[in-house]
């Protein structure tokens, strides 16, 4: 039986290296961890979109390889030293848990490349973080919202009180205080990245407070189902979700993470990789809006400029004239944040009538 | 027509030590053809579940790492599983283990000696069975039926974790992320040989407990009295042992096995706490304790068959690219068989017309 076994297996590789002989060279491996399932339409399902773009663009070059649903803890440790031994020259560790396994293991693996998305620990040479400056989209949002919104409310679904998500929150309501200087928004902590039925719970109670749209920092498509069964308009999250709202989605921040996959996977090739940290926008390409759609054509204009404009470097959204919550000035007149005040940003800007969670 | 389980009168030794063997050649059967059915070749796919996770170092390192609570928990159960206390809540009592042993790294950091350690697993220990002991006194006391209670105080342990680690426990320089400070280097437990892998001396624990547990069960008079309460309350009545008090030694002996586990589990893979700890491991010791036939030394090797299951599942999905989904229905199929082989040994199967009158039996149960 053992003998048996070992002549399969013996057969089974040469099979798969017969397959890989007619390439001149080896592909190189390109990996990743997800930390919810590839089929959640949401945000794992975006990084593995990435991916699949990294496999179009190299072809027989590369060879890709995923664990998904993986859980943050020990099992990722695990996942991240499997895949680091499988042969893996760079792995995707694509979610913020994952931080203190990745750097972990990239101590015992120091020539594999490790890329934490979200994360801000780079404790070893061989790791680099990003992320994308998803708050140019919430800008754009709030720029729709403001004109969209017959109640001048908006119902805003959060997921935890993380700089990332406080940041969104403000530059969608700058967004929106552009065209409507009242502009109100509700917020809900779901304090979870995922969880429809709580979503759509969370976007129920919005919606019988009053408001008549409905944007969210978490990933399923749940509060945009909710809000078309309201017949109130909404915004998708990470994907394009216009399948399943056709007359809801206003527009959705798409997160394209493939041209960062593909130029990091390009570096491991060429040999050229080096550690760090990237946060890149609509300008680079990593932020995209999904079509403007259920707006009339003068919303869809100024959306269209907005964009224009962030996406060409002319404006930030975190440009001031801005006071803090409290009404103490932040931002002076044509002041622009530096990116590392945005990324610890721990404070609501004024208009906002909510209190940070802690 | 209906399907009716009836005991058989006497079970036979020779089924029941093939028994697990039945039940590893029906999976590696049903498996195959449902590798055969994915379009993937059923031998690799077999290969690598159960024999490529142990042909490297480090990947026995990781079966012992994932195997350690399985095993620490899933002892402590035995005893409760056998005195017929249902304890379900020894996720529960995991994770009060791992808060109460956590308070020293966390809450007084600058506190940095070799006596921390200790001192932490003690705690933990003392959590978790400070917690198992709430449904036994809600027993004892009020008659409650510990399943649920012990089941409902999971989700408060787990929500109050949750509020720690967002709240008051919050790492003060961690930009409002979900996570405690990082354990100091006196409050890691220790690796058992590190220079070939990661495993800690969580397993090393959970070995001695298993050890130690068997011979209680096995060798001492505790070990009878926590049968023949198991099996027969009111025999136990007249050999004057008290029922009330074997509640209280089961729950506290398993909430501080599963305390110890959780506290081990933190200080030794994790390093920090985070709002979910466990993937599970307090309700896959009760399917380990089972498989382990709630023999101590059965469950050392459950637990380590348990853990194989998900290193090989992993190991499927990046060799074969398989989704996790198919991983989790194969470790579902090997369950299924080892636990239908056992019942089919002490039953069997009779089906009953619609005529035929239902033989009552008499209810287990403290009488």
């Amino acid at each position: 039986m053992k003998k048996a076994l070992v002549s399969f297996a013996a057969a089974a590789a040469v099979l798969s290296l017969g397959t890989m002989g007619a390439m001149a060279q080896d592909p190189t491996k390109v990996c990743a961890i997800y930390v919810g399932p590839i089929g959640d339409y949401g945000y794992s399902y975006q990084h593995h979109q990435g991916m699949l773009d990294v496999k179009e663009h190299f072809g027989d070059k590369v060879e890709i390889s995923y664990l998904e649903n993986v859980a943050e803890g020990p099992d990722a440790e695990r996942a991240l030293e499997r895949l680091a031994r499988s042969g893996c020259k760079i792995v995707f560790a694509t979610s913020f848990g994952f931080m203190d396994p990745t750097n972990k293991v990239a101590a015992r693996f120091p020539d594999v490349k490790f890329e934490h998305a979200t994360g801000y620990k780079r404790e070893h040479e061989n790791v680099s973080t990003y992320n994308s400056k998803f708050h140019e989209g919430r800008y754009v949002q709030g720029v729709i919202a403001g004109k969209m919104s017959e109640k001048g409310v908006a119902g805003y679904i959060a997921s935890f009180p993380i700089p990332e998500v406080i940041m969104g929150i403000n530059a969608f309501m700058l967004g929106a205080q552009s065209v409507n200087p009242d502009f109100k928004v509700k917020i809900v902590w779901a304090n979870t990245w995922i969880d429809p039925a709580k979503e759509a719970d969370a976007a129920k109670a919005l919606i019988d407070q009053g408001v008549d749209i409905i944007t969210q920092h978490t990933d399923s498509t749940a509060p945009l189902q909710v809000a078309a069964e309201r017949g109130i308009k909404g915004f998708g999250q990470a994907s394009d979700m216009i399948k399943f709202a056709p007359e809801t989605q206003l527009t959705s921040i798409v997160d394209d993470w493939g041209p960062y996959y593909i130029e990091r996977v390009q570096a491991v090739i060429d040999g050229s990789w080096k550690q760090s940290d990237v946060w890149g926008g609509m300008k680079e390409g990593h932020v995209v809006m999904a079509p403007y759609t259920n707006m009339p054509d003068d919303v869809k204009k100024l959306a269209e400029e907005t964009e224009a404009k962030i996406k060409s470097g002319e404006f930030n959204p975190f440009t001031g004239p801005i006071s803090k919550q409290d009404g103490s000035e932040w931002l002076k007149e044509g002041e622009v944040a530096e990116d590392s005040e945005v990324l610890q940003m721990n404070f609501y800007i004024k208009g906002i009538d909510d209190k940070i969670p802690n | 027509m209906r399907i009716e389980l009836v005991k058989r009168p006497q079970h036979s030794a020779l089924f029941s030590a093939l028994s697990p063997f039945i039940a590893l050649a029906l999976t590696l059967v049903a498996g195959a053809i449902m590798f055969a059915l994915l379009g993937k070749n059923p031998v690799q796919a077999l290969y690598l579940y159960f024999i490529d996770p142990l042909r490297e170092v480090w990947s026995l390192h990781e079966l012992a790492i994932k195997a350690a609570p399985l095993i620490l928990i899933g002892v402590g159960l035995s005893v409760c599983f056998l005195s017929n206390n249902w304890n379900i809540g020894a996720e529960g009592q995991f994770i009060v283990g791992a808060i109460i042993g956590s308070i020293l790294p966390v809450l007084f950091p600058e506190f940095q000696s070799w006596i921390v350690l200790p001192i932490m697993l003690l705690l933990g220990i003392v959590g978790g069975a400070a917690y198992g002991s709430i449904p036994a006194l809600l027993k004892v006391r009020f008659n409650t039926n510990e399943i649920l209670t012990s089941l409902m105080l999971v989700y408060v342990a787990q929500l109050f974790l949750d509020w720690l680690v967002r709240g008051p426990w919050r790492n003060p320089e961690g930009f409002n992320f979900p996570q405690t400070r990082s354990f100091h280097e006196f409050a890691i437990l220790p690796e058992l040989l590190p220079a070939s892998g990661r495993a800690n001396w969580g397993f090393a624990f959970a070995i001695i407990a298993a050890i130690v547990l068997w011979f209680l069960l096995s060798k001492t008079l505790k070990g009878f009295e926590i049968k023949v309460l198991g099996q027969s309350p009111r025999a136990g009545r007249f050999a004057g042992f008290s029922n009330a008090r074997m509640v209280f030694f089961a729950f506290l002996v398993s909430g501080g096995l599963a305390g110890l586990a959780g506290i081990s589990e933190v200080s030794g893979a994790i390093g920090h706490l985070q709002p979910s700890i466990s993937p599970g491991y307090g309700f896959t010791a009760i399917i380990v304790a089972f498989l382990g036939r709630l023999n101590p030394l059965g469950i050392v090797a459950a637990g380590l068959v348990l853990a194989l299951s998900y290193l090989g599942g992993e190991a499927a999905q990046i060799s074969l690219g398989v989704s996790d989904k198919v991983a989790r229905a194969f470790q579902g199929m090997l369950l299924f068989f080892v636990l239908a082989s056992d019942t089919l040994i002490h039953y069997r199967i009779r089906l009953v017309g619609r005529q035929a009158a239902p033989a009552a039996e008499a209810p287990h149960g403290n009488a």
